[in-house]
């Protein structure tokens, strides 16, 4: 039977996930030693997927379809596009650097290192479908990994807030955002959860209208479009570091990007019937996220919260509806999981040694642990848009997309930019410069090899996409092209 | 093949050598130091080879390199240089070299301090050799980080708040400088610095909250003239300067004030003029306004100051004057005899005030360094005990003030001769700010070197050493060359404000 | 309508409940003569009988499924009844096994009354005429009734089966009352013969919509649906736990099995209003059991308002009466069979290794046991309807059938109630996964039957909800055949 090489990218860490849990509980390095195996071997997948995508064919590749329920549509069905091949690669890139970074794990690393490798397979799962059952059936799965992962080694405080807001509004938005579906699958006659014969089932325009707002602003939870945001920095704050990094690195991405293929994609004219609606609020999400970030006196609460103002030029990008705001999009979603992955890797590294995460409290890191405070400083200039990192490269178009379509957009959303270098330059200078608090010196340590070797890997990402777009721009831009088309060559 | 790429070997090298120190041992700051220095020669010396090559008739942009960069949004690596923005090479090739030598006083962290400089180095390279609006915006922005980190961890007392503020000031400035870069990508497709100066004047912009064309193009011009006037600084948006001056290194502040100011000003000339020419015209007015606002207060503001290297620091916002001066008279005047005599003025100033204002920020430093106060009250009489010191700062503070015989005073005649027959008004004003320069340069002089001794110096200053001598001498040759042979620069500038304007 | 008679045929299609009551008499045999075995095998012989009745269910159901009148159109042998029949049976056999586990349970009258109700539900599944509805309805309740109160010593566990009782009683009757105007429009007690009458007759649609709603309390008692749910909770909570596992499984399918072939017939032409009556019997069912849930101390009190919740999410597919509904909801019962009991039967052991049923005392499970704690996160995120567990897909495709029939506005009630229900569940398994023990003594299970039928409860969960197809076709043709009228 053929197979493609996304199935081996699903079924690796899921196996894996299976494997390490039924290890003995007495065992402490196997599982973080099968899940690195793992995830770096999905890594190469990837990557290998990546170069070997054909650019100018375009178009999904490395289909595999496996009826599943025939008689509702339902088949196993993968495929990745320019849209979706670059989020794979994120989901790699931040698994790995996941492991790499709980490498250190106490407590019960056993279901630790097999709930991390069901949540990767759940996000791999959901980039790779082309079939609307199976993104649910992808997406959900990792419904109780999330709820435990933060229950379990999330920050004591407010892990049980944390974890039940986020599981529950992560859930509420993907069944509003099932109801669409099973409208369009249902309702219009359409009879199929395949993506592709729904893209070209050409519903109703007033169809259309009625049912986009479920499925988008569904996944747009996610995605944390505002007001719909809350559960984001509150998660991901209460969440452990590896668990962080996957839910603001790739699981808003899972918002973003199903709110495309399912919303967008499918529902074209709903689209333009909404986009702007899209557009005001996720300029609310670009500035409103990044003035209360502004204001957060919790390190890991301002990450927090500059990824959900990040994730509003996302939105603003799809909402464009033109090459330059989808493409700048495209490239926001693997820029923005790079750099939050970095974000939150490193704050778990600073809480880890220093036990607080004031900012108050903290200063002069950059004396004990340079390279922490060097990749923090390098995902601060990508935050900010900085030019020559890959936040530059994926956030310029966006705005040359909004210009197209709402210039008011570009004008209110640039305000988020300076905030923005306000927040981080607070941060870098209360937290890694200054002086050293007097209860911390001489007994915090620097970081270990593994996690240098893991900043220094996402860093190199950024910079390599700062100053090589073409790394990824023509691939993102095959997809859409796509897009386009379905749009209708706007 | 290398000559090819001249231009690239020169923006990149610093940044080649600043990651290969990576792997040098950072507890040697000796060895760091004659590493960075050394290889920041080479950009000098390739600088050389390039105006040695440079045919000065050639009207246009030669050693020009064009590879795509970002093709999806129309972006290109597109390099190279004119009369404009070669002796903006050569002064930045020159500058960071002699910064280097002059930064023993750093005493923390050398290997990440000489990274950062020449990091900085590749960033203000980068703007005077993009012809890619875009790129050009990239290396403006990347500048801003490495010195933000210079003022920040190697500054004064006052460094946090001096560094948040300038580079909030210069983000800030750069941000409708960015809002209208896009607009104008997204309204012609291309960010292609020469095909937008052929069809930008006439491309329709965006629409924007449903303001005429005209109107829009307006905003978007002034949205230049902001970012690049906090830059140059032209008053009022000249506060930033004076902290962060004052707070920066010595070597920090050289580059401050000899390359990064002209940044600005090279951005009214590269980017405003060419690109907004019937908006230039119409509001060169007051550009040439807040010019003379700016010489005269400067030179005001200087005098108030009792802080040496603050006294220096205001002495920019008056010297920089003259260039905008210069900028408004030829935007006002373009096509004219009088507008490309402003504009070689204008550059020729630049270059002259890169010279002056590096060599004095120096000299204070020198001072500093061995007093470890820049109160001027304090001083007095030094003359007597640093002769050659003495001899030294009174040269380079006459080139500063515009000695006849010494660069400055060539560049702000150059100035005002083409100024005056547009805005005679202006330069009027100008030129009564140009005696508060003398006034207040006197005033400096006065209070270090002459008068009655401070009897607590007597033994404990030492006289000017002899490598800090070597960093003074090549900008006093300098100064003196520009002084009495200019025709050897403004030639070249000549030829390419013709072509320009 | 074609009433075949004569032949063996007849005798054929009832196999299973043959088989069945054969084998109740065979356990009281056992019971009477052979004292000296070990109780046990009492309960084994039950599965294994058991078995052989599913097979002889199956078998019949993979012949005939266009359906077939007999005894005198009081059955109706379908592809319906069929499945439904082979859901009772391994209900049944799941809780026999479970029962051995518990001791004060395992005995013959145990059993045989186990057999006697399910023997009841696959009558009820296939009945085709009002009067053989009722018959096999009380056949199936009224051993229940005494089973729940089979721990007799336990002033609960009696209150449990006399309440359990008298709102049967009650319930039963005002559905009789209802079959008695049935009678009266059409003159015959036969479904689809009355389908066929009450087309042609002019009867007020008033009159008609009350005959509907006295059924739907008789048949709503079954299903614990508000309002006739008031029984459950207490119900659940007093009786043996594998019993209100039962109750809550086996029971409530009998329930569904016979409201679905109602809906799928009689009531759409009896009333218009008949699917709103349906549908607001499942928004309340869903919000009284959801909310109500939340803030229960008692784990099977819990599980009793969580089951009143799951009722109403079925009820979106009989809402829906269509197609695609009728076999949401037979997936839906199938899923919900193995979910359910799972939880049931962790309910059991845990509350024997603790002595009460708190859900506080739920604390630390993971320590004293990682496999309980790991099956009762797989049963509650399957209740909550989360893949790769069964429950995901029977939500999906009852929610479907709510979409297609027109009713989304239904569907997103039900959506944003599986949010809630996911709050309740979580809290539980926080309360599993990270709170620290009350008491730390590992739990113990004593009997390999328990092993068995648990690992298969799981295994089920799992199957049901990755492997989709074949149970799906089992459920459509169920759904198929029941249109037929």
């Amino acid at each position: 039977m053929h197979l493609s090489v996304l199935t081996f990218i699903i079924a690796l860490p899921l196996l894996t996930g299976i494997v390490i849990l039924l290890l003995p509980m007495s065992e402490k390095k196997a599982p973080r030693l099968l899940a690195l195996i793992s995830s770096l071997i999905a890594l190469a997948l990837s990557v290998w997927a990546y170069a070997r995508y054909d650019i100018p064919a375009g178009g999904y590749q490395f289909i595999q379809k496996v009826d599943w329920l025939p008689a509702l549509g339902i088949s196993y069905h993968v495929g990745v596009d320019g849209i979706s091949l670059p989020l794979v690669l994120l989901a790699g890139i931040v698994t790995a650097s996941g492991v790499a970074v709980s490498w250190n794990i106490e407590e019960r690393p056993r279901e630790f290192f097999s709930f991390l490798m069901f949540l990767a397979a759940s996000v791999f799962g959901v980039f790779c479908s082309l079939d609307l059952f199976m993104l649910f059936f992808f997406f959900e799965m990792a419904v109780f990994p999330k709820y435990l992962m933060i229950l379990i080694w999330g920050s004591p405080k407010t892990r049980e807030y944390g974890a039940m807001k986020l599981t529950l509004y992560l859930f509420l938005g993907s069944v509003v955002a099932l109801v669409g579906v099973l409208a369009m699958v249902f309702l219009s006659g359409a009879n199929t959860f395949d993506m592709l014969a729904l893209e070209k089932a050409g519903f109703a325009a007033d169809f259309q209208r009625l049912w986009f707002p479920f499925v988008f602003f569904g996944f747009a939870v996610l995605g944390g479009l505002f007001p719909f945001h809350s559960w984001a920095p509150d998660g991901h704050v209460a969440a452990p570091t590896a668990v962080s990094m996957l839910l603001a690195g790739v699981e808003m991405k899972v918002g973003a990007f199903a709110a495309l293929r399912a919303g967008i994609m499918l529902l074209p004219e709903g689209a333009r019937y909404w986009a702007y609606v899209i557009l005001a609020l996720a300029t609310v999400n670009v500035v409103y996220g990044a003035l209360i970030a502004l204001v957060q006196t919790d390190f890991k609460y301002v990450i927090g919260f500059s990824s959900v103002s990040h994730m509003g030029l996302v939105m603003i990008g799809f909402a464009t509806l033109n090459r330059e705001g989808l493409m700048g999009a495209g490239l926001q979603m693997f820029s923005h999981g790079v750099m939050t992955a970095l974000f939150f890797a490193i704050v778990g590294m600073v809480y880890d040694r220093t036990h607080t995460r004031e900012i108050n409290r903290l200063g002069g890191l950059i004396k004990v642990m340079p390279m922490a405070a060097v990749g923090f400083i390098i995902s601060g200039l990508v935050s900010m848009g900085m030019p020559g990192f890959s936040g530059f490269t994926a956030e310029f178009p966006v705005f040359m997309g909004a210009w197209r379509s709402a210039p008011i957009v570009a004008v209110v959303a640039v305000l988020g930019i300076i905030v923005t270098a306000g927040y981080i330059l607070l941060v870098v200078r209360r937290v890694f410069f200054g002086e050293l608090p007097e209860n911390m010196t001489g007994i915090i340590e620097n970081v270990s090899g593994l996690d240098k070797f893991t900043i220094g890997f996402l860093s190199l990402i950024m910079i390599a996409l700062g100053l090589f777009p073409s790394l990824m721009v023509p691939l993102v831009n095959s997809g859409v092209d796509r897009i386009l088309l379905i749009l209708g060559g706007r | 093949m290398l000559i090819g790429h001249l231009l690239s070997l020169i923006l990149f090298l610093p940044t080649i050598a600043a990651l290969f120190m990576i792997f040098l041992p950072a507890d040697r700051p000796r060895m760091l130091r004659l590493f960075a220095f050394f290889t920041s020669l080479l950009p000098f010396v390739l600088t050389l080879i390039l105006w040695g090559r440079f045919d000065s008739q050639i009207q246009g942009y030669q050693f020009v390199e064009n590879t795509p960069w970002y093709p999806a949004i129309g972006s290109s690596y597109h390099l190279g240089v004119d009369g404009l923005s070669l002796p903006m090479v050569l002064l930045t090739t020159l500058l960071v070299p002699l910064s280097i030598l002059a930064s023993t006083t750093i005493k923390t962290h050398q290997k990440s301090f000489l990274m950062l400089f020449l990091f900085l180095e590749t960033g203000l390279l980068g703007v005077f050799l993009s012809l890619d609006l875009l790129l050009f915006f990239v290396f403006w922005e990347i500048g801003l980080i490495p010195m933000y980190f210079i003022i920040n961890q190697w500054g004064g007392e006052n460094r946090n708040y001096a560094s948040l503020k300038f580079i909030l000031y210069t983000m800030a400035g750069s941000l409708g400088l960015l809002l209208a870069i896009q607009m104008m990508g997204a309204a012609s497709g291309t960010f292609d610095l020469i095909k937008l100066t052929s069809t930008w004047p006439d491309t329709s912009p965006l629409p924007l909250f449903g303001l005429s064309p005209a109107t829009v193009k307006a905003v978007a011009f002034w949205a230049f003239v902001l970012a690049f006037a906090i830059k140059v600084p032209v008053w009022p948006f000249h506060t930033w300067l004076p902290d962060a001056h004052t707070e920066a290194p010595t070597p920090g502040s050289m580059i401050l004030a000899g390359v990064l100011l002209k940044l600005g000003a090279y951005g009214f000339l590269r980017l405003v003029l060419p690109l907004f020419p019937t908006e230039s015209h119409q509001f060169a007015g007051w550009l040439a306004v807040l010019a003379a606002i700016s010489i005269v207060f400067g030179a005001l503001g200087a005098y108030g100051q009792n802080d040496f290297k603050r006294l220096v620091a205001y002495s920019s916002v008056n010297h920089m004057g003259f260039v905008v001066l210069g900028v408004a008279a030829a935007a006002m005047a373009a096509g004219t005899q009088h507008a490309i005599i402003a504009v070689n003025g204008a550059v020729m100033q630049m270059f002259n005030h890169g010279l002056s204002a590096a060599g004095m920020f120096f000299l204070v430093g020198v001072l500093y360094e061995r007093a470890h106060t820049r109160d001027l009250t304090r001083f007095g009489g030094l003359w007597s005990i640093l002769p050659v010191y003495g001899g030294v700062l009174m040269f380079t503070a006459m080139a500063s003030l515009g000695l006849p015989g010494l660069g400055g005073f060539v560049s702000e005649f150059l100035v005002v001769r083409g100024a005056w027959a547009v805005y005679p008004l202006a330069t009027a004003l100008s030129m009564i700010g140009l005696f508060f320069t003398g006034v207040y340069i006197l005033k400096a002089l006065k209070m270090v070197l002459q008068g009655p001794l401070n009897e607590e110096w007597n033994s404990k200053l030492t006289e000017i050493r002899l490598d800090e001598l070597v960093i003074m001498v090549p900008l006093m040759v300098l100064m003196l060359v520009n002084g009495i042979w200019p025709a050897w620069l403004l030639e070249m500038i000549n030829k390419a404000a013709m072509a320009v304007f | 309508m074609g009433i075949s008679s004569g032949n063996i045929t007849p005798i054929l299609s009832i196999l299973p409940e043959i088989l069945l009551l054969i084998l109740a008499l065979v356990v009281l045999g056992l019971d009477l003569g052979l004292k000296k075995f070990s109780p046990a095998l009492i309960g084994w012989v039950t599965v294994v009988g058991l078995i052989f009745s599913a097979i002889g269910g199956v078998m019949i159901s993979g012949h005939q499924s266009g359906g077939l009148y007999i005894w005198g159109g009081m059955l109706r042998q379908d592809a319906a009844a069929s499945v439904f029949q082979v859901i009772f049976i391994t209900g049944a056999a799941l809780t026999a096994f479970f029962a051995l586990e518990d001791s004060k349970c395992v005995s013959a009258e145990f059993y045989f009354l186990l057999l006697i109700s399910t023997l009841g539900m696959c009558l009820l599944a296939a009945s085709s005429d009002l009067i053989m509805i009722y018959l096999s309805l009380e056949l199936a309740s009224i051993p229940l009734y005494i089973l729940a109160g089979f721990h007799y010593r336990e002033t609960s566990s009696v209150e449990a089966g006399l309440k359990y009782m008298l709102y049967g009683a009650v319930a039963s009757t005002i559905m009789v009352f209802g079959f008695t105007f049935l009678y009266g429009f059409s003159g015959t007690t036969q479904l689809y013969a009355i389908n066929a009458a009450i087309q042609t007759g002019q009867i007020p649609p008033m009159v008609t919509t009350m005959a509907v709603m006295l059924i739907l309390a008789g048949v709503g008692y079954k299903i614990s649906a508000v309002p006739f749910h008031f029984w459950a909770p207490d119900v659940y909570e007093g009786a043996p736990t594998v019993v209100a596992g039962f109750i809550s499984t086996a029971s409530k399918a009998a329930g569904f099995a016979v409201l679905l072939r109602l809906a799928l017939t009689i009531l759409p032409v009896l009333s218009p209003y008949s699917p709103y009556l349906l549908a607001a019997m499942a928004v309340a069912s869903m919000l009284v059991g959801n909310l109500l849930a939340i803030n229960q101390k008692n784990f099977k009190r819990l599980l009793a308002y969580s089951s009143i919740a799951q009722a109403g999410y079925i009820l979106v597919g009989v809402a829906a009466s269509n197609n695609l509904g009728a076999a949401g909801v037979t997936y839906y019962l199938m899923a919900y069979l193995v979910t359910n009991l799972t939880a049931f039967a962790l309910a059991q052991v845990i509350g024997q290794a603790n002595s009460n049923d708190d859900i506080s005392s739920l604390a630390g499970l993971t320590q004293r046991s990682p496999v309980l704690a790991f099956s009762l996160l797989v049963s509650l995120l399957s209740l909550g309807g989360i893949p790769p567990f069964a429950g995901f897909v029977g939500k999906l495709l009852v929610f479907s059938a709510g979409v297609q029939a027109g009713m989304a506005w239904l569907v997103i009630v039900a959506v944003l109630n599986s949010v809630l229900s996911l709050y309740y569940y979580l809290k539980v398994l926080k309360i599993a996964f990270l709170d620290h023990p009350r008491e730390t003594p590992l739990i113990k299970i004593e009997t390999n039957s328990w092993r068995i039928a648990f690992i298969v409860c799981l295994a089920g969960i799992l199957i049901l909800g990755v492997i989709i197809l074949p149970w799906y076709g089992w459920s459509i043709t169920a759904a198929s055949s029941l249109a037929l009228y």
